[in-house]
């Protein structure tokens, strides 16, 4: 039958099932999809900590959301579009999430009374829709056995029932696939690569996809076809990456542009487990992966190949951050390149290990004894992760500093379309390692009678020390963690010392500002009253929120972060020339306490720490609150205006469909 | 999963990787500018002064050497010496080491740590470090306190030690770091006394030639805290009964000579435990006493030799190399896989970024 096509600017889709059941997998095949279609996206991955939770649990529900639009766009969407569920706690779990009007596709096959007690359910929800008593009355509810249907398509194959029902998750990428008009050969080709070794396990899952997109051209159930285009992107080629993969990429990128071997140093840790198995396998570019007896052996190898010559790096998550803390002290100290790249949960103690936080900031700036000034850099996307490491590595190889890499969950797990740079186009980075004697020695008569090597003898413009590996013969001299003289960097309990050093050790890493571009601040109309700061994930919710003030006719201006440690020079400038500062967070107010410290601005906090990213609605009321109170005027966040709109908002974003 | 076969070379000397010097070095060469600043009488000077009468002999480029430690008396060690070295954190040095060791195979790398530092706060990394088997010398100077905190009891202290700490006496259980190396799998593992250089410094020649994580404590005395500790195997009148020597390939015999000119007593199997006891050699004859062997693969026999080392007062101990096995190393088998991996590698660096970066699903936008 003719099936009606509707076009669509964007929609949010969620994925949902059981931890078993494979979602996370159908989500990313779902925006690998999307990504090769040219739609721009963004992701959600959120899953339990357990690895299989307890089944058919509550607890136990992981999902996927991934939203795509033919425009760009800056989040995963504060609400779904259309949910798949799997099983009945899967349905539970998600519907408080769903606006009204929304899509159910729900796998009836599951809607067992022991599965509906384990989700809760005193009654079967799908046997009173279209009743008086209809739970689901505000939704568009299309109940599905598609396990069912999973078992039957390929029984041909003659898998046991339990692994023939395991592919139901193709059959409901097949359904969706074809929903939304998605390309289906790249998941063709990674079912065919991914099960290369189990050719029933790979016929199963093909023919399940296959029979997804069939039932959906042929049943009656669903009548329509969507169409969401292509979206205009600058020139380039682009593929979808995670921040994890963006990181480890950015890492890889640090060693080429510096010539100089990766030694990771690691321990296992969620989220960041991820940037360790990738740079395991690129031992082809010199990169060395040392999986640690712990988190402290990990950053203590780093600091060791680092003083080898090595560009050491440890990957972690804020325990381990909290571990490795007296190692960092000690790169302060002996001022040795480290990249420490923490990728945030939410915390304190064990937290939410798969959820997202930034609530390490206050731990990456001061979370050391003594003055231990560390640089801080931050990504803002997922794609923004490679520059954000490899901005890391510069910063830590020609400053001779530790630095810190401040990603996060969503980050880590998210996806976007990324736009892969020219190799030409990357910055590269000098180790400039330390080949000659740098100081003379003269006799009491004033005389030179040679010359020696001095390890804390700076170099003017970085206050940078050299860096002199062995095997560099006359330059043999010990570093270590007691206070240094300067210059010959010998122990020195000398307390004028000790205070010249303390400052220079922070002048050192202030001296970075010089190096970084001015602040950019958005700010279309020039009128603003308002200016919302951000750093690190935060940059997608923050500026779709933007957008909808705008989109409504307010002035509020946008900046975000990279340099948390130090500021960009101009910072306290630009904070100066707002009459509000909103500092949106998903800590309690960490950057917030940093910007009224240093600037005495009366920073404002908006802060969440839900483990999950910021919702766009919500914050747009918040910068609407507050225009109106700069401004003395009511806002009206509900009616679009056409005035004062600019040309390159997309008039679409957040906009329900 | 399948183990890979790294077909690596055959089985190295500790520094054959390391570029040597042809000139003869001095043991001044090797002596930093630095005062030195341990207690009168302390036995770390000893070591020293043996380190930088051997490291000469060793003939290596002095800029290729690198001396890491952690925290405490002992770990002052690397100031003195005029060659590469970090002071580092306490415990953490067998970690920094471990870093150094795998990033460069042209380096001959020491670790100089103490019983607190190496047998507590870093115990976890002292025995993954030998569980690895990573190419570096580990010198252990155990005096059985704490001395830089000023004479608390230490994890190698005898039950029952009053200390500042331990007022009325320590509960503790002693480590024996024989035992604990042995037990970690260490591939050389060796005891040697402070106040011996001609058998300290063989001990060091030999760990420095082990191609693997070679293990040697040294009993050190600290006159300050826990003076005597090593009393009775270093009085003359004593130590015959109380240094049990073991040489590779010899009848492990000590005690005042028999008519052999050996030493009376021997150790011998002991049945009843499964371990290893002293007899007298006139009652036992000499084929039951044990001959060392170093090199057996099995580590039961040279641990139950660690077994008759004193937990409290040290009246007897055994002496030398217990136990060194050919084992790979883990740096040599991290570089080897990087160099099988950089071998396959095709193009410039720059060349496989952009094809790294550029792989995967891709689509372009003209």
């Amino acid at each position: 039958m003719a099936k009606q096509v509707k076009q669509l600017d964007r929609v949010i889709i969620r994925f949902a099932g059981d931890s078993g059941d494979g979602m996370q997998l159908t989500g990313d095949r779902f925006t690998q999809e999307s990504a090769v279609f040219g739609n721009d996206l963004v992701t959600l991955p959120n899953f339990p900590a357990e690895i299989r939770a307890p089944q058919g649990t509550l607890p136990g529900v992981s999902s996927f959301q991934v939203h795509f639009a033919d425009h760009d766009i800056l989040t995963a969407g504060d609400a779904p579009d259309v949910l798949v569920a799997m099983n009945p706690a899967a349905l539970k779990a998600n519907l408080g999430d769903l606006p009204k009007g929304a899509t159910i596709i729900v796998d009836t096959h599951d809607f067992t009374g022991r599965n509906l007690q384990k989700a809760g359910y005193d009654a079967n929800p799908l046997e009173s829709l279209g009743d008086a008593n209809d739970q689901l009355r505000e939704f568009s509810v299309h109940p599905v056995d598609l396990t069912g249907m999973t078992v039957e398509a390929v029984k041909e194959f003659g898998l046991s029932r339990k692994d023939a029902a395991r592919a139901k998750n193709m059959f409901a990428l097949g359904l969706l696939s074809w929903m939304y008009g998605r390309p289906t050969d790249s998941t063709i080709a990674f079912l065919t690569k991914r099960f290369a070794k189990v050719a029933d396990i790979r016929d199963a899952n093909i023919t399940a996809f296959k029979a997804g997109w069939n039932f959906g051209e042929t049943t009656e159930t669903f009548v329509v076809q969507y169409e969401i285009k292509p979206a205009p992107m600058s020139m380039g080629t682009y593929r979808n990456i995670t921040g994890n993969l963006a990181l480890a990429y950015g890492l890889v990128a640090g060693g080429v542009q510096s010539g100089l071997p990766v030694f990771l140093g690691s321990y296992p840790i969620t989220p960041a487990s991820d940037i360790l198995h990738e740079l395991s396998k690129h031992k082809g570019f010199g990169v060395t992966t040392l999986q640690a007896e712990d988190e402290i052996a990990g950053v203590g190898a780093a600091i060791g190949a680092s003083f080898a010559g090595h560009l050491g790096v440890t990957t972690t998550s804020g325990p381990g951050i909290a571990l490795k803390s007296e190692a960092i002290g000690l790169a302060v100290m002996t001022e040795l390149p480290l990249v420490v790249v923490d990728v945030q949960r939410g915390g304190p103690s064990t937290g939410l290990p798969t959820k997202t936080e930034q609530a390490d900031l206050l731990q990456a700036m001061f979370g050391r004894n003594g003055e231990a000034p560390v640089p801080i850099v931050a990504p803002q996307s997922p794609g923004d992760c490679f520059d954000a490491a490899l901005e890391a590595c510069r910063i830590a190889v020609t400053y001779r500093t530790p630095v810190m890499l401040l990603s996060d969950g969503y980050l880590a797990n998210g996806s976007e379309p990324w736009r892969i740079p020219e190799i030409a186009d990357l910055p590269t980075i000098d180790p400039a390692f330390a080949t000659e004697p740098n100081h003379e020695l003269v006799d009491a008569d004033g005389n030179v009678t040679g010359t020696d090597f001095w390890p804390y003898l700076r170099d003017e413009e970085t206050l940078a020390r050299p860096w002199a590996v062995p095997g560099t013969p006359g330059l043999e001299h010990r570093i270590g963690g007691l206070e240094k003289g300067e210059g010959h960097g010998n122990i020195s309990y000398d307390p004028a010392n000790h205070d010249f050093m303390v400052r220079t050790r922070q002048a050192k890493v202030d001296r970075i500002a010089e190096s970084l571009p001015p602040l950019e601040v958005d700010d279309p109309s020039g009128r603003a009253k308002v200016l919302v700061i951000g750093w690190g994930s935060t940059y997608g919710p923050i500026g779709a929120g933007v957008r909808r003030v705008r989109r409504a006719g307010y002035d509020v201006a946008q900046a975000h972060l990279r340099h948390l440690n130090p500021f960009p020079k101009d910072l306290g400038e630009v904070l100066k020339r707002y009459d509000k500062v909103l500092v949106p967070e998903m800590n309690l107010g960490q950057l917030s306490l940093l910007l009224r410290g240093r600037y005495l601005v009366d920073a404002i906090g908006y802060n969440h720490v839900r483990g999950l990213p910021l919702k766009a609605a919500e914050l747009a009321e918040a910068i609407g609150n507050l225009v109106a109170d700069a401004e003395g005027i009511a806002v009206d966040l509900t009616t679009p205006s056409t005035a004062t709109e600019p040309a390159t908002e997309p008039a679409t974003e957040e906009v329900s469909r | 999963m399948t183990a890979t076969d790294l077909g690596l070379p055959g089985l190295r000397s500790g520094v054959d990787l390391v570029p040597t010097n042809d000139e003869p070095q001095t043991a001044k060469e090797y002596t930093s500018d630095q005062e030195v600043r341990w207690c009168p009488g302390c036995g770390d000077y000893a070591v020293l002064k043996a380190v930088q009468g051997f490291l000469p002999q060793l003939g290596l480029r002095r800029e290729n050497i690198v001396f890491v430690s952690g925290i405490g008396c002992s770990s002052r060690f690397p100031y003195y010496l005029d060659t590469y070295g970090m002071h580092s954190i306490h415990g953490r040095a067998p970690s920094i080491a471990t870093g150094i060791a795998t990033a460069r195979e042209d380096l001959s790398v020491w670790v100089v740590t103490g019983d607190g530092d190496a047998l507590s706060i870093g115990g976890n990394h002292l025995i993954h470090a030998l569980r690895r088997n990573v190419n570096m010398t580990i010198l252990l100077f155990n005096n059985r306190i704490y001395g830089l905190t000023k004479g608390q009891y230490s994890p190698t202290s005898e039950t029952g030690k009053v200390t500042k700490s331990t007022p009325m006496g320590s509960i503790d259980h002693p480590f024996n770091p024989v035992s604990l190396a042995l037990g970690a799998e260490g591939s050389f593992v060796a005891r040697t006394i402070d106040s011996d250089r001609k058998h300290l410094t063989a001990v060091l020649s030999a760990a420095a030639a082990h191609r693997g994580t070679s293990f040697v404590e040294i009993y050190q005395n600290c006159p300050i805290f826990n003076d005597g500790a090593f009393d009775a195997i270093k009085d003359n009148d004593t130590k015959a009964d109380a240094i049990i020597p073991l040489e590779h390939g010899r009848p492990i015999r000590f005690g005042a000579p028999d008519a052999s000119g050996l030493g009376a007593k021997g150790l011998i199997h002991d049945s009843e435990t499964g371990g290893v006891k002293v007899a007298l050699v006139a009652d036992v004859g000499e084929d039951a006493i044990l001959v060392h062997d170093a090199h057996n693969p099995d580590p039961t026999t040279a641990f139950a030799i660690s077994r008759l080392t004193d937990a409290g007062y040290l009246n007897q101990s055994p002496i030398g190399i217990f136990r060194q096995v050919e084992r790979t190393t883990y740096d040599d088998q991290a570089r080897s896989q990087i160099q099988t991996a950089q071998q396959t590698a095709p193009g410039t660096p720059q060349d496989r970024l952009a094809a790294l970066i550029g792989g995967g699903d891709t689509w372009t936008v003209a």
